[in-house]
């Protein structure tokens, strides 16, 4: 296997991916989350959803807060993720693909690459990258080669509001945006809707025109915007953790706010559900 | 549009066969070669569809609020004073003036019938039940002057049989109640009318005028002249609704109306556990489109014929006891349709009736019955996967069964009896033969044949466990020997009922709408296949101490450890359940007799009488407690399937079909967002999964170098792949259904999919609606 050549991001560094692990033997490993042979809400079709662990984003409405450090991870040999993914090969072909999310997969790039390229190559599955892009920087148009399709996230198109909300700055997700869209990479963008969070009908005007823009300089790219309605199902997990939950009072949306988000985008020619 | 029932047009000036292309099946009863001939596929979309027309739905608006008295009383109305008869009612009808399909069970809507050969017995509990009276003549011809099969069937019992009934290690056999599981051909009767089916059938039985009359040949000579009688009978039944059917249907109308008498004629005078109507709507299109091509009918009007029909199909009721509804629970008939598949031929068997017999879901309302079973091909037309998906998703109604993996052993015109049994139609049948409990034979094994809760020795001459530890290889050589014992004890039971139900309760109408000479199969059965599974794996691969009460018997366990489960595609519990589907079925086969030389074959099945199962059965190895329910059919243990709906589905494709010929039970549930964001993409999710589950798949290189090894690797699996058989698919939510226990009243037509079938959730009892609810359901994580 030929290891990912990092690349220096341009201006200031934000974030590290970490360094690939190899285990006693030798094999290339990571840390994984869990594992999910049905997931249909993640990437077209019925998925197997790997969530690998680790993230440097703290975003206040993340179900998943259990995933945020690397090593609360069980690890995994390469070789071992692959045989298991294997398994589901050929039904994966026909029903849906291969879906890596988490946590922040890229945080581990090497170990994910390397995973991506097999399913790729050897399985000849549909791959999909559920990230929200920030270490993109680090990583050369080549490494997506085996990556169909990302489901970029977008979590507020407001700077201030962004890095509220996170805890990290927005500008390296746009720069991805943008180069997905140039290298022609499917999208499917990803915005949860979290009242008094990123329900401002500004905020979501200013997103739409940014992707109705990109859509028109590059066509056929941006497959759909997701409006993915805020829900508490990880509120549980926060207290487990002993996190405190800033969310506990915040509603889901109301499904006539749902749908006013969805027809801003749909106003602006894209597919929205 | 056509009034109903216009019989100022004088149809029998028509050529019934008229545009037909001809065949063999112009001068031999051959259904299957009319069908080849003349059928068009349909390889569109469901856009073609109508909506009810208003005589369908006032209708059903009436047949509704009957409905709603009946699930009230349980028994809306039984006509108890003389067994049914193919003759034995006037006419009846629902609403004259609105019904183009006509023909009641009795001489009115959702009065039962009774049905003493079957068994006295069922009918007097059955009247008590609902507080009806019995008619003491009819007590005193069945204890006086005539034997019924139940009685008769006890007269051949040893008493080990008798022990094991009691016990519950063999459950639900069809000894005191129809054994059902029989498809007439009901075709026939449209297509050729009932004289032509005469003469063939005199000219069959002509043939055996000149050989030895041994015994099967005397007992076939009465059978033929039995199902020659119950032809005429049946004509004159047609006639109390005013129709020859002598001869053959000339319209699309009469074409159902024929087939449904045929039907009506086996419902009248058969009490079976199931009652399935065939694979009738591809058919029936060929009369459609001949009329719809002669301008005869439009498209509203077709669909108000087959929305016409399945309101008949929705009200075939039958008399049953408490007992019969604790294992069969919500009142089910198993009228199955058998809807598409594929021709050998390669061009596909959907047709716009496919579509229309299911989009009698929404022009009626979800319902249980006909219990519509769609034979699913990978290589189907997309627009019918999609709408089956989206039928799925919108009525959790619907059942998929493989007919890539049954059309190579039964051809293109096989039908589902029941829930999961394929049988050519009027070529085949079977000896229906309800199942044993393979968990409780497991204690059985433990305790030297001493049941676990009455303390009574039910098998005798084995030895129990003695040590405080299970020790695997000790429990599987005793298990062994149990199963051996076990299945001898079965298979004699099952000779013992069926030689009497073809003595006494004979199914006249259903075997004369067959050929003479059939594949007859002993259908046997297993329960609690992932208990005994996971009991294995738990002693396998954990520590199990045994727990005994004061008299020694062993009657509880305590896992020490952990141990892979049945149902998260891991080949450690997996192959366990495999070897006992396997091995329990070369067991029936060695046995050395089959009545009227049958083909044993098995299912792995329980409907809803895993309940039952379970509360017979005490503590398990694998940590079950006494009376808790068994997982339904091949389904893994509700909660121990944790890898998700595709891990489990895997698992239960590994069940061999060659091992179960006569069904692989799976029910999942789904939640409808753990299928896709919005509808279109759970409509295409839903049916990419089928395809993937059905497809081949299964133990294949994870590590291929290139493409052309996957390639290989997948010509390789050509041999025996996995493939799943059967799926029958809920899409709803947890929510529904408990908010379905607290208020009954708002959800009169929920209906849901329970081990191949599906019930009115309301009809169930507490137990099973819990159970139900109970169940993984693989929600969005």
């Amino acid at each position: 296997m030929t290891p990912v050549e990092l690349i220096e991001p341009p201006g200031k560094p934000l974030g590290e991916i970490v360094p690939a692990a190899f285990d006693a033997d030798g094999k290339q490993f990571g840390y994984v989350h869990s594992i999910e042979t049905g997931a249909a809400v993640d990437g077209p079709g019925m998925r197997f959803a790997l969530f690998v662990s680790g993230c440097q984003f703290r975003c206040l409405y993340c179900h998943n807060p259990d995933t945020w450090k690397l090593h609360t991870g069980k690890p995994w040999t390469v070789d071992a993720i692959v045989a298991e993914i294997g398994k589901y090969a050929s039904f994966l072909r026909v029903a849906g693909g291969l879906t890596i999310s988490g946590g922040e997969p890229l945080m581990q790039a090497h170990f994910i690459g390397e995973i991506f390229r097999r399913a790729k190559q050897e399985m000849r599955l549909h791959t999909a990258l559920d990230t929200q892009g920030f270490l993109a920087a680090h990583l050369p148009d080549a490494y997506f080669d085996n990556v169909d399709l990302v489901l970029l996230d977008i979590k507020q198109m407001n700077p201030e509001k962004y890095e509220a909300l996170t805890g990290k700055p927005l500008q390296p997700t746009l720069d991805f945006a943008e180069r997905l869209f140039k290298m022609g990479k499917k999208i499917w963008l990803r915005y949860v809707l979290v009242p008094g969070w990123s329900d401002d009908e500004v905020d979501v005007q200013k997103l739409a025109d940014y992707l109705a823009q990109l859509n028109q300089a590059y066509p056929g790219v941006l497959e759909r915007v997701e409006v993915l309605p805020f829900h508490k199902m990880g509120e549980n997990k926060w207290a487990e953790l002993g996190l405190k939950y800033e969310l506990g009072d915040t509603k889901p949306p109301s499904t006539e706010l749902t749908h006013r988000v969805r027809e801003q985008f749909r106003a602006q020619g894209i597919f929205c559900c | 549009m056509n009034a109903p029932i216009d019989k100022s047009l004088d149809q029998s000036q028509l050529d019934a066969w008229r545009d037909f292309a001809a065949g063999d099946w112009q001068t031999k009863v051959e259904v299957r070669d009319f069908i080849q001939a003349n059928y068009t596929p349909y390889l569109g979309d469901d856009s073609f569809l109508a909506g009810p027309t208003e005589r369908t739905t006032q209708l059903w608006t009436e047949l509704s609020s009957l409905l709603k008295e009946e699930r009230k009383r349980g028994v809306l109305e039984v006509s108890a004073q003389f067994g049914s008869t193919i003759t034995a009612h006037n006419a009846g009808y629902i609403n004259k003036n609105l019904e183009t399909i006509v023909g009641l069970q009795t001489d009115a809507p959702l009065r039962r019938a009774i049905m003493p050969n079957g068994g006295l017995r069922m009918v007097q509990n059955g009247l008590t039940a609902y507080h009806f009276e019995m008619n003491p003549q009819i007590e005193e011809i069945y204890t006086k002057y005539r034997k019924d099969h139940n009685n008769a069937v006890f007269d051949a019992y040893t008493p080990e049989i008798m022990a094991c009934r009691s016990s519950g290690v063999i459950t639900g056999l069809p000894d005191s109640y129809g054994r059902g599981r029989i498809i007439g051909d009901y075709r026939r009767v449209a297509l050729y009318g009932i004289d032509f089916l005469i003469a063939d059938k005199k000219r069959e039985k002509s043939e055996l005028d000149d050989v030895a009359f041994t015994e099967s040949v005397i007992r076939l000579r009465e059978e033929m002249a039995e199902q020659i009688k119950a032809l005429n009978e049946l004509k004159v039944m047609a006639k109390k609704y005013g129709f020859d059917i002598s001869r053959p249907a000339a319209t699309a109308q009469e074409a159902v109306q024929w087939l449904y008498f045929g039907y009506l004629a086996a419902v009248k005078e058969q009490n079976g556990a199931a009652m399935s109507i065939g694979r009738i709507s591809t058919f029936l299109d060929i009369y459609f489109e001949r009329d719809i091509k002669e301008g005869r009918i439009d498209e509203a009007q077709a669909q108000e014929y087959i929305d016409h029909l399945v309101m008949k199909l929705r009200i075939v009721r039958f008399l049953r006891t408490p007992e019969y509804d604790d294992l069969f629970s919500g009142d089910p008939t198993w009228v199955t349709e058998s809807i598409g598949g594929m021709g050998e031929d390669g061009r596909t068997l959907v047709t716009k009736s496919s579509f229309r017999v299911l989009n009698t879901l929404y022009n009626l309302g979800p319902a249980p019955e006909p219990n519509l079973t769609v034979l699913w091909s990978t290589s189907f037309p997309q627009g019918f996967k999609e709408f089956c998906a989206k039928v799925s998703i919108d009525t959790s109604a619907i059942q998929y069964e493989n007919d890539d993996l049954m059309r190579p052993k039964w051809g293109d015109d096989y039908a589902i009896a029941c829930c999961v049994s394929a049988m050519r139609v009027g070529k085949q049948m079977q000896f229906f033969g309800a199942r044993v409990n393979l968990a409780k034979a497991m204690l059985y094994a433990i305790n030297g044949g001493v049941d676990e809760k009455t303390g009574k020795l039910v098998a005798k001459g084995f030895e129990p466990i003695k040590g405080d530890v299970l020790e695997y290889d000790e429990l599987m050589a005793k298990y062994d020997k149990m199963l051996d014992w076990l299945a001898k004890t079965y298979v004699t039971a099952l000779n013992s009922i069926h030689y009497m139900h073809d003595k006494y309760a004979y199914e006249r109408i259903e075997m004369a709408l067959h050929d003479r000479d059939i594949l007859r199969t002993m259908a046997c059965g297993i329960a609690g296949l992932s208990v005994a599974a996971d009991s294995l794996s738990a002693v396998k691969h954990a520590k199990v101490h045994i727990k005994r009460n004061d008299a020694g018997l062993a009657v509880d366990y305590v896992i020490d450890g952990e141990y892979p489960a049945y149902g998260n595609n891991d080949d450690r519990a997996d192959d366990i359940a495999v070897w006992l589907s396997t091995a329990f079925m070369e067991k029936i086969k060695a046995q050395p007799v089959f009545y009227r030389d049958s083909m044993p074959t098995q299912s792995v099945l329980t409907i809803t009488s895993n309940v039952v199962y379970g509360k017979k059965t005490g503590n398990t190895p694998d940590g079950r407690r006494s009376g808790a329910p068994f997982s339904p059919g091949a389904n893994p243990m509700n909660g121990r399937d944790t890898n998700g709906f595709v891990a489990a589905g895997f698992s239960v494709s590994k069940i061999p079909y060659e091992s179960a010929l006569d069904g692989v039970s799976w029910t999942a549930s789904m939640t409808p967002d753990a299928l896709g964001h919005n509808a279109a993409d759970r409509v295409k999710t839903l049916a990419a999964s089928i395809d993937g589950l059905f497809g081949p798949h299964g133990e294949e290189c994870s590590i291929c170098e290139s493409a052309d090894k996957v390639d290989q690797k997948l010509a390789e699996l050509e041999e025996g792949p996995d493939q799943l058989f059967h799926l029958n698919m809920n899409v709803l939510n947890k929510d529904t259904l408990m908010d379905a226990m607290e208020h009954p009243e708002n959800y009169p037509q929920l209906t849901i999919r329970v081990s191949g079938y599906a019930v009115n959730f309301v009809k169930l009892t507490r137990e099973q609606q819990l159970d139900v609810i109970n169940r993984t359901f693989h929600a969005r994580c």
